[in-house]
């Protein structure tokens, strides 16, 4: 392999690498005047990454002896990645202006860059180094988003709280790579497949367990899920909608590709934890929200509860099955980053950021259109048609039910009409309780976000079913 | 003779005392910092183990990798302590409980 075709194929991580490092510089020089410029540059570095991604970043095959993969996969997560990043800087500068305490800083889009480098590295890994080197990138930089509101109690908690249960998992994930190395020999996927298909000894099997429930912590599936409420209701909602989005795309495609490139001969040994897991997200998400107030709190369970939907198109463990999730993803992105910039839009008249379902009561009659995107948000994410939630819960089912999973369907099935209660009750709140207050006008570029994102998972969305659903089958095919 | 068991055996020892002092300690953060070292000293110590007997260097570059990540995990692990404990005051694991639910 040429070394000029290796780099042609990293080209995005490239863009970005070198954009935030050169941006660090800046931001190091200026101070705290350049946050602005170092923002919308940021916004562009990412456009220009995504752009990249045409290149042979989408379709060179493997890079560096097999440590790098540069497939329809990897580029279709990361468009999904970059884009969750730009809308996450995006938010942030009104957030913070807003909020009494912090500024923005220009090191805000700095680590989500760098968190954007390390997620595309774990959607590409092609050896559980660069796989490790990835996810570490991306969640130190993430530790760091969550504790960024330096002055308020609770951001420091849930960064602490983040650090020391991704740490945890990160140590577990490792550990089942070492043993997984140490039983196969190599790091390499592709070795390690061989290994897993020649037979299953007790050591390659304790490394799935272990590698498995690492994915799990960081995916935030039950049973590791408990730091997510915490966690979500503690850091500044940009970076909760960053989490939310970005980082659920890359855990996820990081699972999918660790499960059927390198333990794909072991399908029958994993399906069923990520059965388990998905079932008991599913559940669990739907039954732990119905009880909380804060709407940041309520949208972390409801990111636990999508996660089980997902982790169903996994089980199959077909080509059709992960096409299902990834098209599940991209629904589920952008009714995500819609519902958190609702919640963004929730300010008192002094502009102070408001968390609690109460402050939305009556929304329907002090701000309508914001209260119609958002009972449309709600409505997808309970799976009700015509919304394009529904169809990303349809794609799931039929990829289970095609591999036989009749009685994980049906659970998930049952279970989403519990979730659709607590979505409801959002509704409710919005459209028959008496107005609280009225809140304070909102920012034209996040009307517009909103706005978007709305019409997307409208019945509009319908005519993007067919190239979408042609591009997720492509992406699919090429881990096949 | 000392084998490729022992070393692994000493490696799961670490690491679930290490887990373990994650879960069971109850007092001080600076506890749980030094727990997450424990694993990822054990995993260490798993990869260079199994490199020596495998006869095979990406093991050993691999424990090299975690070294490194492990250095920069405790800087951020502490620059976040002392965030949290310049607000609270206190670094007692009892007393991280601001949200709950």
């Amino acid at each position: 392999m040429n070394m000029a075709a290796d780099f042609a194929m990293v080209l995005p991580e490239e863009i970005l690498s070198a954009a935030a490092i050169l941006l660090m510089l800046v931001a190091a020089w200026g101070g705290q005047q350049v946050t602005r410029l170092v923002s919308i540059v940021s916004v562009f570095v990412l456009f220009g990454a995504g752009i990249a991604l045409l290149g042979p970043a989408s379709y060179g095959g493997s890079a560096f002896s097999g440590l790098f993969r540069a497939d329809a996969f990897a580029a279709f997560c990361k468009v999904l990645i970059y884009g969750a990043s730009a809308v996450a800087i995006i938010m942030a500068p009104d957030f913070f202006g807003r909020t009494s305490g912090d500024d923005l800083r220009p090191e805000y889009p700095i680590l989500i860059l760098l968190s954007a480098i390390g997620s595309g590295m774990m959607v590409s890994a092609g050896d559980l180094l660069t796989l490790y080197v990835g996810l570490e990138l991306q969640s130190l930089s993430a530790y760091v988003l969550a504790s960024f509101m330096r002055r308020d109690s609770r951001s420091g908690e849930a960064g602490l709280k983040y650090f020391v249960l991704g740490a945890l998992a990160s140590g577990i994930l490792l550990y089942g790579i070492s043993l997984v190395y140490g039983f196969s020999g190599s790091t390499l996927f592709a070795d390690i497949a061989q290994a897993y298909a020649g037979g299953r000894s007790p050591g390659l099997l304790f490394g799935l367990v272990f590698i498995f429930a690492g994915i799990a912590f960081k995916l935030a599936a039950v049973p590791f899920h408990m730091w997510t409420p915490d966690v979500y209701e503690g850091a500044p909602t940009p970076v909760t909608a960053f989490f939310a989005s970005a980082q659920k795309v890359s855990a996820m495609a990081m699972g999918i590709r660790v499960a059927v490139e390198a333990m794909g001969p072991a399908l029958a040994d994993w399906r069923q934890i990520v059965i388990f897991a998905s079932m008991a997200s599913i559940i669990l998400g739907a039954v732990g929200a119905i009880g909380q107030q804060n709407i940041k709190r309520l949208l972390a369970y409801s990111s636990i509860n999508n996660v089980g939907f997902t982790l169903v198109g996994l089980a199959a463990g077909t080509a059709q099955g992960v096409s299902a999730v990834l098209f599940y993803l991209t629904i589920y992105v952008v009714m995500t980053l819609g519902s958190f910039l609702v919640v963004l839009q929730m300010r008192d008249a002094d502009g102070q950021q408001l968390e609690t379902m109460a402050s939305l009561s009556g929304l329907s009659r002090t701000r309508p259109g914001l209260a119609l995107a958002m009972a449309m948000f709600m409505f997808s994410l309970a799976g009700i048609p015509p919304l394009l939630g529904f169809n990303a819960k349809l794609a799931v089912f039929d990829a289970a039910v095609q591999a036989g999973l009749f009685p994980l369907a049906v659970i998930g099935f049952a279970a989403s009409v519990i979730g659709a209660y607590y979505y409801l009750r959002v509704v409710k709140v919005m459209y028959f309780d008496e107005p609280a207050h009225s809140f304070a006008p909102g920012d034209r570029v996040e009307g517009g976000l909103i706005a978007l994102s709305a019409a997307f998972v409208s019945p509009l969305g319908w005519l993007l079913l067919a190239p979408l659903g042609a591009w997720t089958l492509t992406a699919a095919q090429s881990l096949f | 003779m000392i084998g490729l068991t022992h070393y692994l055996v000493v490696a799961a020892i670490l690491f679930t005392m290490g887990v373990l002092g994650i879960f069971l300690n109850r007092k001080n953060l600076i506890v749980i910092l030094m727990a997450i070292e424990l694993i990822l000293l054990a995993v260490n110590l798993n990869l260079v183990a199994f490199a020596g007997f495998l006869h095979d260097l990406v093991g050993q570059v691999f424990a090299m990798f975690v070294l490194t990540v492990a250095a920069g995990e405790a800087a951020i692990g502490l620059a976040i302590l002392v965030i949290y404990f310049r607000g609270r005051g206190t670094i007692a694991v009892d007393d991280v409980n601001r949200m709950k639910g």
